[in-house]
């Protein structure tokens, strides 16, 4: 395991935290993007090595986290739609919505399939022809290619039963919108990887230079996030706010010509709506004209009434940084993981499941 | 939003299941045996101790590298009753079928059991077979129950950590687990995975021929190492600190973990034991279950500390501190 051992190796780790430490002369919040890097913040016990200087905040970087209430409400009417399968990722199905949860629906009856890969959901379509199978398109750019590419042989094998509900979301947008917002003081954006492969480091550069916000782009083991927090703060030091990249063995600053390709040819950006951060212009995908027809919206009438987050949910506040878990004043006295109140305690990269479950 | 229907969740072995358990099952039976929250259950008849257990299986695939449906249901009421310190003797074997599965799965699976109880050196003594219409089960589940004898000075139980015990486990962890959860999907990695089912009576018998110092033995199935060794904080009231270089993961399991975004800890082993042992016996115990194939990868990964009772702490590989709670549904794979 040579490729992870150099990156969990404590003698290196350990020369990093020395680092951080003599560079740590004043109070700096730094927020992770990616929900990957929240839970690798918390099971590595970073948190309990940095200098009490240094405060990590984690921001809207899980994809199950960000979908908005409507768009779950959405899923489970979908879910109740008769001869219907609805295939999904797997943490969407615990997320409460207004009233139900997948989940609930499946224990009801409903043809809930928790799948890998939208491929799979297409082989469900095939050998079901008989059936409606629709995807339920959640994720970043990081999933966005393969849904795109799964799109795109639907169209071309002429399979008449397979459809997705388009409900991506795209990273650079929100950080923007939680910087225009003003209300979230911080210092740097540790950014996130799986994205930055496919996007690259320079969707970065409108954060850094608009907002002065350094960004270093990240990997996921221990070392990585430590050294990654280390040159964003000898960038604070030195007043820079620069796109950098940690994570040069998977990303570079132009990103997957072939996969952005892809996206550009399937999807359009549109506005989205976002748990905690409202709409954000431009930072969702919807099929273009050319695929439309898979849009399950152009076959079922989804529209589901105006819904609301459960009163005291802290959640989106959490996505946007302003507040954390222990804030919150449902976290664990309600709000549990097998009893989750809002979606950030539902997924394994929930912000709120990781202080549940790292945080003593 | 509280549940008013049963959840796949519920069976997951962690924390919904324990819910479950505490709030429907004891309220409705409760007594002193099941209260203990043990493996199985420890009773005298007649001035003999007694090992009494059962569990279902209703594994998909019934067939995985490294064994099936049918030596799975062996090995666990096998291990369910060692982990008593108990001598399994007689089993039974309740089969419940689906219309339609074919004769030779059948074949197979009875074969793999005959093989598996005749390494265990356990006798079925006693079966039952149903037959249901096709969709009312999924292919074949089977039910085990067990039997088995204590020494009368062996007194095992999750209830009985120490603070300064020694915690062993034996071998590397989430092997089952992450060979079930490939294979189901249907995902492929270069290096191949096999699951780790296997009897672990004679290793324990090993074990304690060796030291009577053992004060807890627990299979960590279900939920993994992580939620057993909560069940053996909470059980007995102590903390647990355990270091997280010592615990031993195959490189293709971990692997295959990292690219899921599954914790190890939280995946279920099917062949391993967790023992709390004096510090005294731990080198001693170590070195015994080197000697046998099912520990031969044994070690020492923590300790049972009286700070912080019912909690499981870990030293992280990098020398970070966290917090081990128990699994919390069933691990998922992340979208990322």
């Amino acid at each position: 395991m040579k490729h992870l051992d150099e990156y969990r190796d404590p003698h290196l780790a350990g020369k990093l935290i020395d680092k951080i430490k003599a560079l740590s002369h004043r109070p700096v919040r730094l927020m992770e993007v990616c929900g990957t890097h929240t839970v690798s913040i918390f099971r590595s016990g970073i948190r309990s090595l940095l200098p009490p200087s240094i405060t990590l905040l984690s921001g809207p970087g899980c994809p199950v986290c960000v979908t908005a209430t409507e768009e779950i409400d959405k899923f489970i009417k979908l879910g109740q739609q008769k001869d219907t399968i609805v295939a999904t990722f797997g943490d969407l199905v615990r997320v409460p919505g207004s009233s139900s949860s997948l989940q609930k629906e499946r224990a009801d009856g409903a043809d809930i399939r928790v799948v890998y890969s939208t491929f799979d959901a297409l082989d469900i379509a095939r050998r079901n022809p008989s059936r409606t199978v629709v995807f339920l398109a959640v994720g970043f750019e990081t999933t966005a290619p393969t849904i795109a590419a799964a799109v795109k042989e639907t169209k071309k094998e002429g399979i008449g039963n397979f459809y997705i509900i388009p409900a991506h979301k795209i990273i650079p947008p929100a950080m923007e919108a939680l910087l225009a917002g003003g209300e979230l003081a911080i210092d740097g954006f540790i950014c996130p990887g799986h994205v930055s492969v496919i996007i690259g480091a320079d969707a970065y550069r409108p954060v850094a230079d608009k907002y002065h916000i350094p960004c270093v782009v990240a990997g996921f083991e221990p070392v990585d996030i430590l050294q990654t927090i280390y040159m964003l703060l000898s960038q604070i030091e030195e007043g820079k706010a620069i796109v950098e990249i940690q994570y040069r063995r998977a990303v570079n600053f132009t990103g997957n010509e072939k996969a952005l390709a892809l996206l550009s040819e399937v999807f359009e950006t549109c506005d989205a709506p976002w748990r905690g951060l409202g709409t954000i212009p431009d930072s969702g995908l919807r099929l273009r004209d050319n695929y439309r027809a898979l849009d399950i919206e152009t076959k079922f009438d989804l529209t589901v009434p105006r819904t609301q987050d459960h009163p005291g949910c802290s959640c989106g506040d959490i996505l946007r940084g302003v507040k954390t878990p222990l804030d919150c004043v449902l976290y664990r006295k309600v709000c549990t993981p097998s009893n989750p109140y809002g979606p950030c305690m539902v997924s394994t990269e929930g912000t709120c499941a990781a202080y549940y479950k790292y945080h003593d | 939003m509280k549940h008013d229907r049963i959840l796949l969740d519920h069976g997951s072995g962690g924390r919904a299941s324990h819910e479950l358990i505490a709030s429907l099952f004891l309220p409705q039976f409760d007594n002193e045996f099941l209260r203990e929250m043990n493996d199985s259950a420890v009773m005298t008849i007649g001035g003999t101790k007694l090992a009494f257990s059962t569990d279902s299986y209703v594994v998909d695939p019934i067939f995985f590298p490294g064994g099936d449906i049918g030596s799975l249901a062996i090995h666990g009421t096998v291990n369910d009753l060692a982990m008593r310190g108990a001598r399994p003797l007689y089993l039974s074997v309740g089969f419940i079928i689906e219309e339609g599965l074919p004769m030779a799965d059948l074949k197979a699976i009875a074969g793999s059991m005959k093989n598996a109880a005749a390494e265990a050196g356990v006798v079925i003594a006693t079966g039952d077979t149903k037959v249901v219409p096709k969709g009312a089960t999924d292919k074949v589940f089977i039910n085990t129950a067990g039997i088995g004898i204590i020494d009368p000075d062996v007194n095992i139980s999750g209830q009985n950590a120490r603070p300064g015990d020694k915690i062993i486990l034996s071998g590397t962890i989430a092997d089952h687990g992450i060979t079930i959860l490939t294979c189901r999907e249907g995902l492929r990695f270069d290096a191949p995975l096999k699951s780790d089912s296997a009897p672990l009576n004679t290793l324990v018998a090993e074990m304690l021929a060796a030291s009577r110092k053992i004060n807890v033995l627990r299979d960590p199935t279900r939920g993994g190492l992580g939620t057993s060794l909560n069940e053996i904080a909470g059980q007995s009231r102590v903390g647990i600190r355990v270091h997280e270089e010592t615990i031993p993961v195959r490189p293709e399991v971990q692997a295959a973990c990292e690219l899921l975004g599954i914790d190890p800890l939280y995946l279920a082993n099917e062949g391993k034991l967790i023992a709390c042992a004096a510090a005294q016996d731990a080198e001693k115990l170590i070195d015994i279950m080197h000697k046998n194939p099912y520990g031969r990868d044994a070690c020492i990964i923590g300790e049972v500390i009286s700070d912080h009772p019912g909690k499981v702490f870990m030293k992280t590989i990098i020398g970070g501190n966290r917090i081990v709670d128990m699994l919390t549904g069933e691990p998922l794979p992340r979208i990322c």
